[in-house]
């Protein structure tokens, strides 16, 4: 079986006086995994998606899941006919259901109704008490575990997720995230999730799609498109990568533990996970520092080996992007111009990268 | 009270009339007020405006018309004869065909009003949970629409129950065939019977209020949550 999904999608809402917006998308993504398209609010991400879905129509797209032809131009086949799940933005139960109603609608018309996926379902989201309610008497966080579990139960090929956390306070945020993170271990299902959200991307990205004004700016695996550091205009203060690694030792006394990964070791806040756990850290680019030689009397503890090998420009004409590999993993340094010309480094050069332990977010 | 055996059967009559027309206008109005919901056609507003008619014009224009149209050439009666049914002017199949265009707004409005309060979204979560168009109308308009329909219904029956000048000019006064209770007090009246008039007269005020009255306290209740015709929510 074809293990992609194909979305070319054209589209052109612009108005004589110029207003309005138009699409422009082609992209082969990875038919496993979460696929993050992020982007500014407006860029056309949630048109994007509705199209992907058929909510909207778009007049020259080619939509392509696995080996099922959704759209292209000859055929479109209506929203009901495409083996898909989507979670909207805001609370979309059906107001006249219970939150179990919401589930038993979406099983009943999956085909073929599993009850052991009913019970997987209803155990990882954790809604087992809650499916008598309706719709108004749950928060918003748990709309939202009711909406992606009957997404789920509707056994979708593909499942799209638009904002589902944007209109979430923090702590309910912080509530979902470990669901969504579970999915992807717990289900084989491809999700392309969009957001505005860095640390969103952060957590989740397995793929990511950049998108600006209607256009794809840059597509490709979280940590490459997370690297490059010409994309740095495009984040801003947010210029961060991922850093996959395992949770391999823990200080109890000082409420601490060590992730090793690819290219060394970082310590971070106690997470509380298991030992042996796959985590995600985030470093961003204006939290690390570089030095020629190990200064061991920083408070700076997590001090990394590595060589430098390109340096770029920012928009803030005062300083400079540097891409450091550390092992296997690259790192991105925003510091100063001056920095860089009174140290007068130099690419392939071996230095040290000093990263804040606190700003290693998850 | 005295109600003669010719005031019950217009009271019968009557009532079969509200019933058949309301029946007739829920099957009739819920398609057209879905197509007002969903159109951004440029018919929508002569449509609308056309459906609104009846709410401003004296009943006497519409039975004019109609009466012209059902008649004998009329392109209504031409239809009708040709189909072997004869004419419709002072039948009981007349009444109902003028009561459908007098009541519709009655009905239309408020199941349009239901159905724009209810938006796209839940259709469209329907459609993403693979509901073909006939399974979401049936398991989410109908249900998120209720309230508009139980308005329709209750509007539509009461105000046929209450029509006059239409019936007047398309059914004239014939006794078990056309002669409904406003048409039956007119004659009380004309005949100065006023007992038997205040009977019936009574009890259309009796029946109506209490019509109203299940409906407004149903509303209180939040079962039926669009208003009445032409106030929007």
């Amino acid at each position: 079986m074809n293990n992609q999904i194909r979305v070319s999608c054209q589209l052109d809402r612009r108005t004589m006086a110029g207003s309005g917006f138009s699409l422009s998308a082609d992209l082969t993504l990875p038919a496993e995994g979460i696929t993050v398209i992020f982007g500014p609010s407006g860029c056309g991400k949630t048109t994007l998606l509705r199209c992907i879905a058929g909510l909207d129509l778009a007049e020259d797209a080619e939509i392509v899941v696995q080996d099922t032809i959704w759209q292209d131009h000859k055929r479109f086949l209506p929203v009901h006919q495409r083996k898909l799940g989507y979670v909207f933005q805001e609370a979309s139960l059906l107001p006249h259901l219970t939150a179990g109603g919401n589930l038993r609608y979406a099983a009943k018309r999956s085909g073929k109704p599993q009850p052991e996926l009913w019970d997987q379902v209803v155990n990882l989201l954790s809604l087992g008490t809650l499916l008598e309610r309706k719709p108004d008497q749950l928060s918003g966080g748990e709309r939202q575990r009711v909406a992606l579990a009957r997404a789920l139960l509707s056994q979708p090929s593909l499942l799209l997720m638009d904002e589902p956390l944007a209109s979430l306070d923090l702590p309910r945020k912080q509530e979902i995230l470990p669901y969504l993170e579970q999915l992807r271990s717990a289900f084989k299902i491809p999700v392309i999730y969009v957001t505005h959200a860095m640390d969103e991307v952060t957590r989740l990205a397995d793929y990511l799609v950049l998108m600006d004004q209607g256009e794809i700016q840059a597509a490709g695996p979280v940590e490459e498109v997370l690297s490059q550091p010409s994309l740095a205009a495009f984040f801003g203060d947010e210029t961060s990568v991922v850093i996959s690694g395992c949770i391999a030792q823990r200080d109890p006394q000082w409420g601490l533990m060590k992730v090793t990964f690819a290219g060394g070791d970082i310590w971070i806040k106690d997470t509380h996970q298991a030992l042996g756990d796959s985590v995600r850290l985030r470093v961003l680019a204006r939290d690390v520092s570089l030095s020629r030689s190990e200064d061991v009397d920083s408070t700076i503890q997590n001090r990394l080996r590595v060589s430098l090998v390109e340096i770029s420009d920012t928009p803030d004409a005062s300083t400079a992007m540097l891409r450091l590999k550390c092992g296997d993993v690259q790192i991105l340094a925003r510091v100063t111009q001056r920095a860089i010309s009174s140290l007068d480094l130099k690419l392939g050069e071996q230095l040290w990268a000093q990263i804040k332990t606190a700003a290693v977010t998850y | 009270m005295i109600l003669s055996e010719a005031d019950i059967s217009t009271l019968w009559l009557t009532l079969r009339l509200a019933s058949v027309v309301t029946l007739i206008l829920l099957l009739i109005g819920t398609p057209l007020a879905w197509w007002l919901s969903q159109t951004s056609s440029r018919l929508k507003a002569p449509i609308s405006a056309l459906v609104s008619l009846p709410l401003v014009l004296p009943p006497t224009v519409i039975g004019f018309y109609l009466l012209l149209a059902m008649g004998p050439n009329g392109w209504l009666g031409q239809l009708t004869q040709s189909i072997g049914l004869g004419t419709l002017p002072f039948t009981f199949w007349g009444l109902v065909v003028a009561s459908v265009f007098y009541s519709l707004p009655f009905v239309v409005q408020p199941i349009q009003n239901a159905m724009e309060a209810m938006g796209s979204r839940p259709l469209e979560v329907a459609a993403t949970l693979r509901a073909g168009p006939v399974d979401r109308f049936f398991t989410v308009t109908l249900p998120l629409a209720r309230p508009g329909f139980l308005t329709a219904a209750v509007l539509g029956f009461a105000h046929t129950l209450g029509e006059f000048g239409v019936v007047l000019m398309i059914g004239g006064n014939i006794p078990n065939e056309t002669r409904v209770v406003s048409v039956q007090i007119y004659d009380h009246v004309e005949s100065l019977n006023y007992a038997q008039a205040h009977s019936l007269a009574g009890l259309m005020v009796a029946t109506s209020f209490v019509i109203l009255l299940t409906l407004y306290l149903l509303q209180a209740r939040g079962k039926a949550v669009p208003s009445l015709v032409g106030s929007k929510r």
